[in-house]
């Protein structure tokens, strides 16, 4: 039976809540309802409401609270209903618990789930991709699975992390994306890359929904002759240079693809990286395919012509083959 | 209480019919997918807005919630601009790029709605902020939900609205949840008005949602804020029939049940005010109301999508 990626988050955090009884969730709602998307239905029947906490519409309670049970050695799972409303927990995040191991060399084992991403009609406060506010920020962990075999096993990594991770979950994928798991335990470690299809002509370096745009753009390229590989970065920060670097050595062409919007985006990072790095292997300039530099439009036209899609990769790839 | 002439009855009549019905065409449409936002609909819940709105002055401000459409429609909102916002098309509201929870009027002192529980308390203290400074008597009534009280912003915005005397109606419309949660899940104490008057704040609870104490009992603050004496506040009780997001019901999810929402539904604004009235002049009402939805209605499903190279305008002023 293949597993959902919201499925596949929610066995995760099971196994790590039965594997150690200092984990515990805490959120709105995540109870008898089982939270805004029911990632965490059934917890509180099995765990208990000691372990499954319901809390007010509190953002900033919530996630001070995990950082203060954190600090005790629980390991808390906070989650935010959309990614979007992390804002109101900003402070206890970038200024408090990043900076716990930098000033007292203690650890925040917390992790926030914040479910992320357009494509759903939710509106410019229901479909915002805000990872970069966080990878802009030393201390915190950013992860951003597109599987569901990694968001179960970086679910289990970011549980078991010392030090403070952001989860996000794109709410695209949850029921649209399903595999089958091992049925062994597996975990899959923070801040190292994938190679989510191999190919020499060039390379899409991406992560999150926008994984498996580039996987369908690359079907179509492969039609014309054009070997695509993609590179899945999984976590953001620490972000896997090395497999990024390794990737541009071997086709010489990059194209740097995100849902977020352009400027500051990952693309800009990962562009200095490549240059600072492996420039005399580039064979063409780098090339970017993102999301415009504006607010996430309801209206149904506009969030299409906001959003990447595999057309617009596909425009961008060909002109870069051929250059 | 005072008793209101027969044409303020067919007035606050019309506007508690209006936005029913609106939202039950909303409701009508929705599983054609030519909405496609988001709805929080307000059934059950129209008292409060429609209570609170009739007692403001046209040139007062209204701050509604994201579940907005009920305090847009009673400030006097434009029907075919929030239909066409709800659509998505160019002629909507905020030009189809907010969608249900982010209406704005300000043609009607309508200000824009936010989907982020909370976010425009202390934003409309700003309004009321410039209002005393302006002078004119002018007020801005606020709403909120039971659960945007448990944001911390909340506190912060009482403060500050008590401290600085702000002119501004706090109008908390409490329908006992948020989402699924109960308040006894939610709040230490159910003592939100005692709460609220210790920063200094007078606040009110009205329990039946009876929009005719509604409306005298916003009137009698507003009296008193246009005076000098500062923010007030109302705590109403309300109840929300549908369910929290979505055109159906939820009586079959596992948290509220049925019972719960009789009384509500006995107690009803719409049905008790409008059997209230002259049957004719009611049916007069009810002709018009659903004459205006339907225009409303063609005109947004005539109406154009945005021009999508209209996505990078108004990022900033030009
Ligand atoms: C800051 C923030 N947290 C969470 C949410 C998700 N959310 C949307 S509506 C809602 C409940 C709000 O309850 P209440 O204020 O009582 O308003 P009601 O829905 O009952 O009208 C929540 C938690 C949000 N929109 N914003
Ligand atoms: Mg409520």
């Amino acid at each position: 039976m293949p597993t959902t990626y919201l499925e596949a988050i929610r066995e995760g955090l099971w196994e790590e809540m039965e594997r150690d009884p200092d984990v515990f969730l805490i959120g709105e709602d995540i109870g008898v309802y089982g939270g805004a998307f029911k990632v965490t239905a059934g917890f509180i029947e099995h765990f208990g409401a000691r372990r499954v906490v319901d809390t007010p519409i509190s953002e900033s309670g919530i996630v001070g609270a995990a950082i203060g049970a954190g600090l005790m050695g629980l390991r808390p799972v906070a989650e935010m209903q959309f990614a979007d409303f992390i804002s109101c927990g900003f402070d206890q995040i970038v200024n408090f618990a990043a900076k716990c191991r930098y000033r007292w060399n203690a650890a925040v084992p917390m992790v926030v789930r914040a479910p992320s991403g357009g494509g759903i009609h939710g509106g410019p406060f229901h479909s915002q991709n805000p990872e970069m506010w966080f990878v802009k920020t030393p201390g915190l962990k950013v992860i951003c699975p597109a599987t569901a075999y990694d968001a179960k096993g970086l679910i289990k990594s970011a549980v078991r992390d010392n030090d403070p991770v952001i989860f996000f979950e794109h709410k695209a994928l949850y029921r649209r994306i399903k595999e089958d798991l091992p049925a062994e335990e597996f975990t899959v470690p923070i801040g190292k890359a994938r190679v989510a299809r191999q190919g020499r002509d060039l390379s899409i370096i991406t992560y999150g929904a926008m994984v498996w745009v580039a996987l369908e753009a690359a079907e179509t390229l492969a039609a014309e002759g054009i070997e695509v590989e993609v590179i899945d970065l999984r976590t953001l920060l620490p972000l896997d240079r090395d497999t990024v670097c390794e990737s541009v050595k071997k086709t010489a062409k990059v194209l740097l693809l995100h849902e977020d919007t352009r400027t500051a985006g990952m693309a800009g990072e990962l562009a200095i990286t490549i240059t600072e790095t492996v420039f005399e292997h580039l064979d063409a300039p780098i090339v970017r395919v993102t999301a415009p530099d504006t607010p996430v439009p309801f209206s149904p036209p506009l969030e299409e012509a906001f959003l990447p899609n595999a057309a617009k990769v596909i425009e961008k790839a060909r002109w870069l083959h051929r250059y | 209480m005072p008793a209101y002439p027969a044409p303020d009855l067919v007035r606050l009549y019309r506007a508690l019919r209006l936005i029913r019905r609106s939202e039950e065409e909303i409701a009508r449409i929705y599983p054609t997918d030519k909405i496609k936002s988001p709805v929080h609909l307000s059934i059950g819940q129209e008292a409060v807005s429609v209570g609170v709105c009739d007692a403001l002055r046209a040139d007062d401000f209204v701050s509604p919630t994201y579940r907005c459409h009920a305090a847009y429609l009673a400030k006097g909102g434009d029907l075919k601009a929030m239909f066409a916002e709800l659509y998505g098309k160019a002629s909507g509201c905020a030009r189809g790029r907010g969608g249900s929870m982010h209406m704005i009027g300000l043609d009607h002192n309508i200000i824009g709605a936010s989907a982020v529980v909370g976010t425009t308390v202390p934003v409309a203290l700003g309004y009321a902020l410039a209002l005393k400074r302006e002078g004119k008597g002018r007020v801005v009534a606020l709403f909120l939900g039971d659960g945007a009280t448990e944001e911390g912003v909340f506190y912060e915005s009482l403060n500050f609205a008590s401290l600085h005397r702000l002119p501004a109606l706090f109008v908390c419309e409490n329908n006992f949840y948020a989402i699924h949660a109960p308040l006894a899940k939610r709040w230490a104490t159910a003592r939100l008005c005692e709460r609220v008057a210790t920063f200094g704040i007078p606040a009110h609870m009205i329990p039946q949602s009876d929009v005719l104490e509604i409306r005298s009992k916003a009137a009698e603050c507003l009296e008193a804020i246009r005076a000098g004496a500062g923010p007030a506040f109302l705590e109403c009780h309300t109840y929300r029939w549908r369910e929290h997001v979505g055109p159906g019901e939820d009586y079959d999810f596992g948290y509220r049940n049925r019972d719960e929402l009789r009384p509500w539904q006995d107690k009803d604004a719409v049905s008790t005010l409008g059997a209230s009235l002259d049957p004719g002049e009611r049916a007069r009402v009810d002709a018009a109301v659903e004459a205006e939805i339907a225009a409303a209605i063609e005109a947004a499903e005539q109406a154009e999508w945005p021009d999508t190279r209209e996505l990078h305008n108004y990022v900033y002023a030009d």
